[in-house]
């Protein structure tokens, strides 16, 4: 209600304006003053406008600079956002630097030059030594932050030493998964048609290949026969044997991976992607060692998220069909991060920064960086306890509530084929 | 009129037709390029006002999450609002046509198809369009794309919802979100039809300006303003093209169930057919064209801006070819750029760094603008229009949004910024305001010139100072909120302590916001107030060179009543030594002895 009597004054407010600007029309035509003729009155009026506005406008950014710089990113996590803070810091000091000075010339020329009757503009049409001025001057000023970014850039994109930790970052509407490697030290193959509620990332192993092929035959089998004696319209019965064709195609799908699983296997023995699967640990939970280089391998299930973790000053997109990397090495605890912020309950997020759907705004996971030995400890007890799909991902999952008006609604692939 | 309309072509040599105009023929289905002008204009502010709208729904679920309004339930429905409260796929349809309408409808067909049509011909000294038929299709195709866009806010399952950039996959799954089924289809048709639009407009500026210049009227003396939308068109037409066939492939994919942009998808509980695309495609194909299209907006607004700062100023800008180079630098440039949208969307990052560099060589035309800018400011005589003060506020903005730019261009510290609060600002701060000052100050300045009437200016100072104060009390703060990591096209910060600091800055944004849009209020009564109960323009009211102000105040079909004038000086002798008046118009033929100034 408030709300509302403020909206209406405001409305009152501008009817009013509008009015008073009706009578200053009338009567400037009553003294036969034309509209395009600017008085010195309104001259000399913004040109102080326009040095009020300066001042007001350097003033609020400075409040705004004093009142919220404890409320920004604290201190980098990271050995790499370190840098990151020095580059922002460089660059900003030349920004800032800039924007003063072009600033204040611009507000300062456009009040000093106010129109006078008595003055002419000064006729000064060119000046090829004051361009030559402001086109090499920003060139090397622009020169230093090119080359002191992309030795920066290099340094966080270049390879990442062969003993870093591989840690997989997997994002799917909305939610993420985290895997480790098991003893091998290393993750296993994954194909997205092996995707169910046991296997939410894939993992290629004999066994679950055997399972999916086993699941599709089943549910091949179970559309044959209502095929075969159920009575249906016409646009059913098509769309059932859509359907068997799509299950028929991955199948064949599936089995050809198996092939080459075989072949990759025959080949290279222990060393095949297809032999490390088995071991993998997949968690809801998100550990990093302290001071130790990570490479995350970051992936998509469904459209393209992004891993984003502002502490760590870490940002990867999650491409479904294609594994994108990020290393780094954390810096900072939690423990120590809650002591800096001085916030009992301080945690690193892991949060979605790819629009990805109606949840996109709370698609997010807790990241804990702890010493070695709290993090082997951790890892010791995830490694135990079987991966537990949270009840939304039950097998296979369902789409997000909020897709009920577009998305086949019922959980069984199936049954969603036949809705009309 | 029609007796007007009866003078013979100075070039062309056949006679004028001698007939009344229809009512369609003339306010519909009008080729003279003048009408066509003020309907993209009139369409354009129609788009602006939903556009804005949209952004003030959004923006109160951003600062009071969670809370009823009743003016959402009103304008959504209670499908979409349901007891006053925004949901969240309608917030994303919101964010989603927002960006749309105000990036395409309005600061590209608006500002272009605005003002590229009035001023081309009548500053190069043409009759018309080089097609008036091309020119009418072009309005009408945009009008029929508007339409589309809108009506698609009306189809089950709401607009297109997934970003205005609608990267596939996402756009791609009916199964991923509602907004990607009906909507996201009109949405694309819409767009292709716009990008038709856009290419019979942009053909038609290049050509008109190639061919139809008049005598005298050398490329060396062209208007600022003609050089800026020439290279705009040029740009346009190299560019959209391409968005085109990233819209023609993604409509394949998601109907004819071809793979350009899909590969290895599990969604809704199955496993998809699509193998091998790549979403990264999409990216390229979509900023193509997204990152000249900064420039396509950009651009004429600079072109109007240096016209108006030139005539108001009462001085010749300064530097004029150097102007006319930054121009086209930054038109060459802006084709070589685009992958610094991408540098953390998995692409190779050496291909990063390329595009770094090419990315912060860009800075150096702006400067050359902005320095020249502000070099013909000092030692003016500075006439306080309302079209001067957008033009300074645009040179305002245009510093302060240009310069964050260097943040965003170095890939290493992007990884901080991007797709936080920050790009928003940065880019409604250098693209959004900019324009849109710009393109104030062209409706403010060749107002007379399109209505035959005068604004009122003291409506146009509350106005402008407003919508400034508005426009930095809504972006400034919105750099913090970026650098405090906050993630955009986010329905709310609930969920998440670690933005707790910042989130009052969310309503200082929505109130400065809500400001903003209630000065609006002032210019659209200001404008059509003005349109039929303004004073009578005189035939050159602000005193300028070019040859628009030749022309008479009542528009006539040829622009002249007369032969066309011929050119005889560049159009920026303000104050020129030696001279009676503070003005030289183009058409007074040089004196005896007396050199033509270039810049």
């Amino acid at each position: 209600m408030t709300k509302l009597l403020i909206l209406l004054v405001l409305v009152l407010a501008i009817l009013a304006v509008a009015q008073l600007a009706r009578v200053y029309e009338l009567t400037s035509k009553l003294r036969g003053k034309r509209e395009e003729d600017i008085s010195p009155s309104d001259n000399r009026m913004n040109a102080t406008l326009w040095l009020v506005f300066m001042v007001v406008y350097y003033a609020f950014f400075i409040w705004l600079i004093w009142a919220y710089a404890d409320k920004m990113l604290p201190v980098a996590a990271s050995a790499h956002g370190e840098e990151i803070d020095a580059l922002m810091n460089f660059n900003w000091a030349i920004i800032l630097l800039v924007f003063f000075v072009t600033s204040t010339l611009l507000f300062w020329f456009a009040s000093k030059y106010a129109y006078r009757a008595d003055r002419k503009a000064y006729y000064y049409a060119h000046n090829n030594k004051l361009e030559l001025v402001w086109t090499v001057v920003p060139a090397s000023f622009l020169a230093v932050i090119i080359i002191y970014g992309l030795r920066t850039w290099q340094d966080i994109t270049g390879p990442a030493a062969p003993e870093a930790l591989q840690v997989e970052l997997y994002a799917k509407q909305f939610d993420w998964t985290a895997r480790y490697p098991g003893d091998d030290g290393m993750l296993g193959a994954t194909d997205f048609r092996l995707i169910d509620g046991e296997n939410p990332l894939g993992i290629v192993t004999k066994e679950r290949i055997a399972i999916r092929l086993a699941a599709l035959a089943a549910e091949k089998a179970e559309l044959d026969s209502l095929l075969q004696h159920a009575i249906l319209p016409d646009a059913k019965a098509e769309g059932l044997r859509d359907r068997i064709a799509a299950i028929e195609r991955q199948a064949g799908r599936i089995v050809n991976l198996r092939t080459l699983m075989e072949q990759d296997i025959a080949e290279k023995g222990e060393a095949s992607a297809y032999m490390h699967g088995a071991d993998d640990v997949v968690t809801k939970e998100f550990h990093l060692p302290l001071r130790k280089e990570v490479l995350l391998l970051i992936r998509s299930r469904d459209v393209i998220h992004s891993a984003y973790i502002p502490h760590l000053r870490t940002q990867m997109n999650a491409v479904p069909g294609m594994t994108t990397t990020f290393k780094m090495v954390p810096t900072i605890s939690t423990d120590s991060m809650r002591t800096i912020t001085g916030n009992e309950t301080f945690e690193y997020i892991l949060l979605c920064n790819k629009i990805c759907g109606a949840s996109h705004y709370n698609m997010q996971m807790p990241l804990v960086v702890e010493d070695q030995g709290a993090y082997d400890a951790w890892y010791a007890q995830a490694r135990s306890k079987p991966f537990q799909a949270p009840p939304m991902a039950a097998a296979p999952p369902p789409p997000a509530p909020a897709d009920s008006t577009a998305a086949p609604a019922d959980s069984s692939a199936a049954t969603a084929a036949l809705k009309p | 009129m029609g007796s007007v309309a009866t003078a013979p072509h100075a070039h062309a040599g056949h006679a004028q037709h001698h007939h009344e105009e229809s009512f369609v023929s003339k306010y519909i289905f009008s080729q003279d390029h003048k009408m066509i002008s003020k309907q993209f204009l009139i369409t354009a502010i129609i788009m602006a006002v939903i556009g804005f709208v949209m952004s003030l729904l959004f923006r109160l679920q951003l600062a009071w999450p969670g809370e009823s309004f009743a003016l959402s339930e009103f304008l959504l429905g209670s499908k979409w609002a349901p007891k006053g409260v925004l949901d969240p796929n309608m917030y994303m349809g919101l964010v989603t046509i927002h960006g749309t309408i105000m990036v395409f409808f309005v600061l590209t067909a608006g500002l272009s198809g605005t003002f590229s049509n009035l001023l081309i011909p009548l500053q190069v000294g043409a009759r018309d369009m080089a097609s008036g038929f091309l020119n009418m299709l072009s309005y009408w195709l945009f009008f029929l794309s508007s339409v589309l866009m809108l009506a698609s806010l009306f189809v089950e399952g709401g607009p297109a919802s997934s970003g205005w950039t609608v990267y596939p996959p996402l756009s791609a799954l009916p199964q991923a979100m509602p907004g990607s089924g009906a909507g996201m289809t009109i949405w694309l048709v819409s767009m292709a039809i716009f990008i038709a639009s856009s290419l019979l407009g942009s053909l038609n500026y290049v050509v008109t300006v190639l061919n139809l210049r008049t005598k005298g009227m050398k490329m060396t003396r062209m208007p600022l303003t003609v050089w800026a939308f020439f290279a705009t068109a040029v740009v346009g037409l190299l560019s959209f093209p391409v968005l085109l066939s990233a819209a023609l492939l993604l409509l394949m994919d998601r109907s004819l169930g071809t793979s350009f942009y899909l590969s290895d998808i599990h969604v809704a509980g199955e496993a998809l057919d699509h193998v091998g695309g790549s979403p990264l495609l999409f990216q390229h194909l979509f900023w193509f064209l997204g990152h000249p299209e900064v420039y396509i907006v950009l651009l004429p607004a600079l072109g109007i801006t240096s016209e108006v700062i030139a005539t108001n100023a009462r001085k010749p800008i300064f530097g004029y070819r150097a102007m006319i180079g930054s121009i086209l630098t930054i038109g060459f440039l802006s084709f070589l750029v685009w992958a610094h949208h991408m540098f953390i969307s998995g692409m190779n990052p050496f291909l990063g760094s390329v595009f770094v560099f090419t990315t912060l060589l860009i800075a150096i035309p702006s400067a050359v603008k902005v320095f020249n800018y502000l070099t013909t400011l000092w030692r003016g005589n500075l006439v306080m229009t309302p079209a001067m003060l957008f033009s300074i506020g645009l040179v305002a903005s245009f510093i302060a949004g240009g310069l964050t730019g260097i943040i965003l261009a170095d890939s290493a510290l992007d990884i901080q910024v991007h797709d936080t609060y920050f790009v928003v600002a940065h880019f409604h701060v250098v693209m959004g305001v900019s324009a849109i000052f710009g393109m104030f100050a062209g409706v403010y300045h060749w107002f007379p010139k399109m209505y035959g009437r005068m604004m009122n200016t003291k409506l146009g100072y509350v106005h402008f100072w407003l919508t400034f104060v508005a426009a930095f009390g809504v972006f400034l703060p919105m750099h913090f909120v970026g650098l405090a990591g906050a993630p955009r096209r986010y329905y709310s910060y609930t969920e998440f302590p670690m933005f707790d600091g910042v989130v009052d800055l969310n309503v200082l944004i929505t109130l400065f916001a809500i400001l903003g849009g209630l000065a609006q209020l002032l210019f659209l009564y200001n404008f059509f107030y003005s349109v039929f109960r303004g004073p009578q323009a005189v035939q050159n009211p602000w005193r300028g060179n070019t040859l628009e102000w030749t022309t008479p105040v009542e528009h006539i079909h040829g622009n002249w009543p007369g032969a066309i004038p011929t050119v005889h000086r560049w159009p920026y002798d303000y104050s020129k030594p030696g001279r009676e008046e503070d003005f030289v118009p183009q058409t007074v033929p040089l004196e005896h002895g007396e050199a033509e100034e270039h810049g």
